[in-house]
């Protein structure tokens, strides 16, 4: 068996909108959607990446105590979370692509050194760099 | 005090704008519509949602773009200071210093004898890290003394 990171999860404020966002407008696919009670494990995949799962979480009971919650909740919606980084082969391409399908672009693609950059973010407010990496 | 996750999710959206467009004017009129909340509450729920007013988030992100171009390009300094969205160079320079510590000059001359040292860091997200910080409202007491507006300062927000 190959070892490594396996799960990452962002929080989310809904998570049949993440569903949609990040399948329908950024392209990833479902991995696992499995509901048991009020929980709901949610993984989404990038369709080149099969190693690697996006986790897409409600904070909530019973993992959080509902004050925690919604301080999570906060935090993802002020747009307090890590950076994540998608890396794509042509930014200015995907830009166009998501942007028309509705995404919410923070910063248009920008060339710095030869590498192209854009910003947007998912309907929680999670922050997303796209990259196009140097030739 | 705890803000609506709702209501912070669209005062980020009025962050992001001027993020992405620091060089533009935004009088709180213009950022309350992207938020969708009344003139009157919104530089309020900003400083509680992020730290600073609005405005003083705009200054550090124009100051954060010049000190980039000052350090990237060959413009001049006064090219630097217009595209940024600064009327005056004057202003520019005194606010440049109130942030920084240093003329928009000295800033060139030192940040372009050091190179961006961390192999690894996208570039994005290291310009991110090294983004200015304004925890001061020196200019902005200068600038209402300036316009001889005489106002109360709030001492808890500075």
């Amino acid at each position: 068996m190959s070892q490594g990171v396996d799960v990452v999860g962002v929080y989310v404020r809904d998570q049949d909108e993440a569903l949609a966002f990040y399948v329908d407008k950024v392209g990833f696919r479902v991995h696992t959607d499995v509901k048991n009670g009020d929980y709901r494990w949610l993984t989404v995949q990038h369709p080149e990446q099969a190693s690697f799962q996006l986790g897409l979480f409600k904070p909530g009971p019973p993992v959080l105590d509902a004050a925690t919650a919604q301080t999570m909740q906060a935090m993802v919606a002020k747009g307090a979370m890590p950076p994540l980084v998608l890396v794509v082969s042509d930014c200015r391409a995907a830009y166009e692509k998501m942007r028309a399908g509705g995404v919410e672009f923070t910063q248009e693609p920008v060339d710095r050194y030869g590498a192209v950059d854009a910003g947007f973010r998912d309907p929680s407010g999670n922050g997303w760099k796209m990259i196009q990496a140097r030739r | 005090m705890t803000q609506d996750p709702a209501l912070l999710r669209r005062l980020l959206r009025a962050k992001d704008r001027m993020d992405a467009a620091s060089q533009e004017e935004w009088p709180v009129a213009r950022l309350a519509r992207v938020s969708g909340v009344s003139a009157a509450h919104f530089a309020r729920e900003f400083k509680t949602a992020f730290g600073v007013p609005p405005h003083r988030y705009l200054l550090t992100r124009r100051i954060e773009r010049a000190t980039t171009l000052l350090r990237d390009t060959n413009q001049s300094i006064t090219d630097v200071a217009f595209q940024t969205g600064w009327q005056s160079l004057g202003t520019f320079g005194r606010i440049f210093r109130d942030i920084t510590g240093e003329s928009p000059g000295e800033l060139r001359a030192r940040q372009q004898s050091e190179s961006l040292g961390a192999v690894g860091v996208p570039v994005c997200i290291e310009r991110a890290a090294r983004r200015p910080q304004l925890t001061t409202a020196v200019s902005e007491k200068r600038r209402r003394t300036a316009a001889g507006i005489k106002r109360a300062t709030n001492r808890r927000s500075e």
